[in-house]
């Protein structure tokens, strides 16, 4: 199945993320990154943060468990892009209403024939309904290989 | 508490070179660790076996790892005084096992956001001097200057 513009506004089914600070440490240890930000209410009290917030690629690994309602062929995607827009600190405890969106598809030309992009948001909302961020992903998917063609 | 790369944000001057952040060499442990944390199951970065099998030399790091090390960098930068409103990073070359990351940036612009400073940032994430994996870009808005 290739990629067409029809499926700009193709939505998941919404999912709930629930930020739990063992999770948050993995993910900071993963990396190496021991920034007091993450685990030191009194330092983070100072910060522009006004308290304990999550690493910034956090958000990365609540994604997981969207259900989405289109069948990609994993083969063909690779991940060109990455970007968060923070609105509002994400915190210990939170529970983020979050639902991922295709919210653009186009067609560049590259050294193996016409590449496709797919552009997935996905929003994260706190439980008052304030937007906490937006991590959009940018999908590169590749021409199908022949024999995936045959088959 | 061990001294982070970070800056004063009235220090900061269009095209600056801000002080670089090295990493420790990606290990496959940490390869392991990253999938637990991150959700992400992919055996190219934890399976020799599966990655040969796909023509890979062995497995190959997370596009997304990388990119942690950078919000790392850029999470530093930020300090006390700042926060991170937006980051990005376009994946270029693959990272393998004893590859040693630095992180640069460079100051872009500086701005106002709602009556805030801001600056924009470029982000490089290499393996060795000019040999990139990836770029990026991220906006801090200073909302709690030390003065």
């Amino acid at each position: 199945m290739d990629l067409d513009k029809s499926m700009i506004g193709i939505a998941s089914e919404p999912y709930v993320a629930q930020i739990d600070p063992e999770r948050v440490m993995k993910f900071a240890q993963a990396i190496g990154d021991d920034n007091p930000l993450y685990s030191d209410e009194t330092y983070a009290a100072d910060t522009a943060y006004q308290g304990i917030t999550v690493p910034p690629t956090f958000l990365i690994s609540l994604g997981s468990s969207a259900k989405f309602p289109l069948e990609l062929d994993f083969r063909r995607m690779l991940h060109g892009e990455q970007e968060f827009i923070y609105h509002h600190p994400v915190r210990m405890g939170d529970t983020l209403d979050c639902t991922m969106k295709v919210t653009d598809v186009y067609d560049r030309e590259g050294k193996s024939g016409t590449m496709q992009f797919l552009v997935l948001d996905t929003e994260m909302k706190k439980e008052d309904g304030t937007l906490a961020a937006v991590a959009r992903n940018t999908i590169i998917y590749r021409p199908a290989p022949k024999e995936v063609r045959q088959l | 508490m061990k001294a982070i790369t970070t800056i004063p944000f009235s220090e900061m001057k269009v095209d600056m070179e801000l002080p670089p952040l090295e990493k420790s060499p990606v290990t496959k442990e940490q390869l392991v660790l990253y999938a637990e944390a991150s959700g992400d199951l992919n055996p190219l970065h934890t399976d020799d076996d599966f990655a040969k099998s796909i023509g890979m030399d062995g497995v190959i790091a997370h596009g997304m790892l990388i990119m942690g090390f950078l919000g790392q960098y850029v999470q530093e930068l930020a300090g006390t005084e700042s926060i991170v409103s937006k980051f990005n990073m376009r994946f270029g070359a693959m990272t393998k096992p004893g590859d040693a990351i630095t992180c640069r940036g460079k100051v872009n612009t500086l701005f106002e956001i709602e009556g805030k400073p801001a600056a924009e940032l470029e982000l490089i994430a290499e393996k060795a001097p000019g040999k990139q994996v990836g770029t990026g870009t991220a906006v801090l808005i200073c909302t709690n200057a030390n003065d």
